[in-house]
């Protein structure tokens, strides 16, 4: 069995390819994940049309700009030029302050502030909206305070919790490490497989007294160890890069990563018995496991907002389930006691798979 | 035999892979309308001056004239001139007789009527006619690589390179493939034919053999065995591959 | 003479393709086999079955007395298996592959380097180089020797040859030789008919079935008819006059000649062909009696069974 494991880490070192896609990838993955494609904003540009220029107009301004979220592209004269402003795109959000705002708001509490958004980007729009809002209620409740006056108006005061900043990292790189896992260890796995049917060296071993287990776990192995050098850079970058905390146990991340781990490669392992050549593999490890993990795990769609079918085919996606124990240990910090469903829901996949996996691989050749 | 028209025409031909020297000074020349035979031990480097004289390859130094044209000048000129089959010949399965014939011509440059005639043609003439809408891959490889030849053969090239046509096949099939060779080679088109079985060097009216990226020995089969002093063309090629090792 | 191979009625199809159409021979021990036949004969799909690789729908085969269905674990204890695509792993090194496939059988190169040393002292001043860098004849050599590695009792090779040049083929079948000294029974397969008549016995196989089974010689010598060899001026056109003379049975190209088989009495074809060659106004006509090989047997055997 060790010779196996030699050979396979022989073939994996002596490939650049394979070393790219193994180490390369998954880095780029976090970083790409991380810094380019973020929810966050930051410097949005925007325009103000001020009729009123006065004190608190010039507060609300200085307040926004300098909560860095937002960039003054420039004051507009008027409203006629609120069209042409977003039209060339050089803004995301125009910010109209009605005439007299600080004496209405002084004698009638009611001053009308318009917020226009450019919505081509519906999230982008929705989150501009957001902070907008946010920052201007802030500023009229510290006022009213001031002014000890008896606020009419209910301020909704929302908490983030776990996330108070809001920081899409968090959210992504579970996602993250649930993708390259399942990547690394169900394509590689049958790929490396399928690849000795197309050579014919698989002819050659079934010809020879070496079990079907001792094939199956020698080409697991490496991929095992290298899945776990993946994973701890993938927490060492969130950890130091992202600033990303682990507030729960590393040794139960760990235990349950390697029981997703194990599913993982199990399922490699059942596609390899269904595909002839390497693209086949590659392909349905792409179309079954990569997109869906992508898109129905909840890893960027929230599994709620889902049509009812897809939210049932989400269910048995053994990604989604380890999605949730992993925020769960890494950003709660809670314990097996809240997440042990979860857990015994991959645990039973990760059986299945197995059992398949062996059902099916055959001790002759398929046909 | 009076003067035959030059084809090809080879000079000092040499390739090197970085200190490697797979082609070593080639130098020789094939008529228009012979069936020349390139023969050589695995690795003697008969695919790389293949490669080179079809144009899918620039030779380090030395002149390669194919059909009138410099190969390291005009490779894409040449790929006009020449058909191409390769022991895996390049069909595709998954598309009927038919629709190969369509594709190759298209390739070509054959005007649809052109390709509607030749496909009738080869049809007629490999008794394939009520194969003509079946997918590829549902044909007995004998059929396909006669169906190979006759789509290298599509554009009615000056020359046609074929690279082990006959790898194992049966040997009525084979030698109805060489049927069809002879009748090309009879019109006209000169064809340059590697093989590893040498009863079909035979059939060849010279043959080149090369070991170590030389040729080694070139003429006529009958020339050569009595060069050789040997019996078959087997025991000629044994002799010069032999004596490098 | 012991049994080592006995196969029995054995039928074989893939979908509606009938690969192999009851098939019956036996092997005796320590003996050299060989299975000529075209691509799509059934050879590889016989050896698939042979080695336990596939399940044949009906018949049987016993190697060594061992059911290659019921105990597949023994029997490939005891055979060593050359696929028709060479079973190497092309980014390890000979050293590498050659140490794998002995962990695998749980033995090592030194204990069995006796039986390899013919084959491995050729390949030895490359083992430190990729099995994919390697000329055609010495992966050849080197999955010879993976297979043998393991001190089988029984060699199958699925077409060793094909695709290698004349001089690695004529090596290869000197090693053949050797192992078949040490008590190796060897079942080997080609297309290569020059082949067949280094084995002790042949069977000629086509489209799934055997058209004969007999030792190259008997072969020979049951063929049926007279052979000439003719030659002329003008070899292109010659075959197809040929194939109007009426003492003709069978035409084809063969080497530098074209080889005629006639039922007729020798001397009397001769000379009506010498004399219709004549008429046809071919000069330098060489007529020769000539003994048939393996291929004109062959040629014989699929034009009677109408298998092509």
């Amino acid at each position: 069995m060790w010779a196996f494991i030699k050979k396979e880490f022989l073939h994996i070192f002596r490939d650049p390819r394979t070393m790219v896609i193994l180490f390369g990838l998954p880095l780029a993955q976090v970083l790409l994940f991380g810094f380019a494609i973020t929810n966050d904003i930051n410097n949005a540009h925007i325009a103000i049309l001020d009729h009123s220029k006065d004190v608190v107009t010039r507060e609300i301004t200085r307040k926004l700009l300098s909560s860095h979220y937002f960039l003054l592209n420039r004051y507009l004269k008027s409203d006629a030029d609120i069209k042409p402003a977003f039209r060339k795109g050089e803004v995301k959000e125009v910010l109209v302050f009605e005439r007299d705002f600080a004496r209405k708001l002084q004698k009638e509490g009611v001053a009308k502030v318009q917020i226009l958004l450019d919505a081509t980007e519906p999230n982008t729009a929705n989150i501009l909206d957001a902070y907008t809002r946010g920052i201007i209620n802030t500023y009229v409740l510290q006022r009213m305070k001031q002014s000890a006056a008896i606020p009419i108006s209910i301020g909704v005061q929302n908490k983030m919790l776990y996330n108070p900043q809001l920081k899409s990292v968090y959210m992504f790189v579970p996602g993250v490490i649930t993708v390259l896992l399942m990547l690394v260890s169900a394509m590689m796995t049958s790929i490396s497989i399928t690849r000795e049917k197309e050579l014919g060296t698989m002819e050659a071993l079934l010809a020879s007294p070496v079990k079907p287990g001792h094939i199956i776990i020698g080409k697991v192995v490496p991929y095992v160890v290298l899945s776990f050098i993946n994973l701890i850079s993938i927490l060492l970058l969130s950890v130091f890069v992202f600033g990303m905390p682990i507030q729960g146990s590393i040794g139960l991340l760990l235990a349950e990563s390697l029981l997703f781990l194990t599913m993982a490669l199990a399922l490699g392992i059942l596609i390899s018995t269904v595909s002839k050549t390497q693209q086949q593999a590659m392909l349905l490890s792409m179309f079954a496991l990569m997109l869906p993990t992508i898109l129905l795990s909840g890893f960027i769609f929230p599994v709620e907002n889902m049509p009812v079918v897809l939210q049932y085919l989400s269910d048995i996606m053994p990604s989604r389930w380890f999605i949730i124990i992993l925020k769960n240990i890494m950003l709660k910090g809670v314990g097996i006691t809240y997440f042990w469903k979860e857990t015994l829901i991959i645990f039973s996949m990760a059986l299945l798979f197995i059992g398949l996996s062996i059902k099916k691989f055959s001790v002759r050749l398929e046909e | 035999m009076s003067q035959r028209e030059t084809i090809i025409e080879v000079k000092d031909l040499v390739k090197k892979f970085g200190s490697f020297t797979a082609n070593d000074r080639l130098t020789f020349d094939v008529y228009r309308g012979e069936i020349f035979g390139f023969l050589g031990a695995n690795g003697a480097g008969k695919t790389t001056a293949m490669k080179i004289l079809s144009g899918l390859s620039r030779p380090t130094s030395g002149k390669v004239m194919v059909a009138g044209i410099d190969v390291s000048h005009h490779p894409e000129k040449v790929k006009r001139k020449i058909g191409y089959m390769s022991q895996f010949f390049s069909l595709y399965n998954d598309m009927t007789v038919k629709e190969n014939f369509r594709f190759y011509g298209g390739i070509y440059g054959l005007s649809a009527k052109k390709i509607r005639e030749r496909t009738q043609f080869y049809l007629d003439k490999l008794d394939m006619k009520s194969y003509e809408n079946m997918l590829l891959k549902n044909i007995p490889l004998g059929w396909k690589q006669k169906l190979a030849f006759s789509l290298a053969n599509i554009h009615n090239p000056d020359i046609i390179f074929l690279d082990e046509p006959t790898g194992g096949v049966d040997p009525i099939t084979r030698r109805q493939f060489w049927e069809l060779i002879y009748e090309a080679a009879d019109q006209g088109t000169t064809v340059f034919v590697t093989t590893h079985y040498m009863d079909e060097a035979e059939y060849c009216e010279r043959v080149s053999i090369m070991s170590e990226g030389q040729i080694k020995a070139l003429g006529k089969p009958k020339a050569l065995k009595e060069q050789f002093g040997a019996a078959t063309m087997n025991d000629v090629f044994l002799k010069i591959a032999r004596n490098v090792e | 003479m012991s049994v080592n191979i006995h196969i029995e009625h054995l039928v074989k199809k893939f979908q509606d393709v009938e690969a192999l159409k009851d098939i019956s021979f036996d092997v005796e021990k320590g003996s050299l086999f060989g299975i000529i036949g075209p691509d799509g004969a059934g050879k590889t799909t016989l050896f698939r079955i042979l080695t336990s690789l596939i399940l044949a729908d009906e018949g049987k085969v016993m190697v060594d007395g061992i059911d290659v269905v019921k105990d597949y674990k023994k029997l490939r204890q005891i055979i060593g298996y050359m696929p028709g695509r060479f079973s190497l792993y092309m980014d390890l090194t000979v050293e590498e592959n050659l140490n794998f496939y002995a962990r695998i059988f749980h033995t090592s190169l030194s204990e069995n380097y006796d039986l390899i040393k013919d084959i491995y002292e050729q390949i030895e001043p490359f083992k430190n180089r990729r099995a994919g860098d390697l000329s055609g004849g010495m992966k050849q050599k080197l999955a010879l020797s993976c297979a043998l590695i393991h001190k089988p009792k029984l060699l199958v090779l699925d077409e060793p040859t094909t695709g290698v040049d004349a001089v690695s083929r004529k090596e290869f079948w000197e090693l053949l030789k050797k192992m078949q000294q040490r008590g190796i029974t060897i079942l080997v397969s080609t297309p290569y008919m020059d082949e067949a008549a280094l084995c002790d016995r042949v069977s000629l196989m086509q489209t799934g079935n055997l058209l004969s089974v007999n030792t190259p010689q008997q072969i020979v010598n049951n063929f049926l008819g007279n052979l000439l060899a003719v030659k002329t001026n003008n070899m292109y056109t010659l075959l197809s006059d040929l194939e109007r003379f009426d003492g003709a049975d069978r035409v084809y190209r063969f080497g530098e000649s074209i080889h005629l088989v006639s039922q007729r009495p020798i001397d009397e074809v001769k000379q009506s062909l010498r004399d219709f060659l004549s008429i046809k106004a071919y000069q330098k006509i060489e007529i020769e009696n000539k003994q048939p090989v393996i291929e004109d047997c062959f040629l014989a055997l699929m034009e009677k069974t109408g298998t092509l």
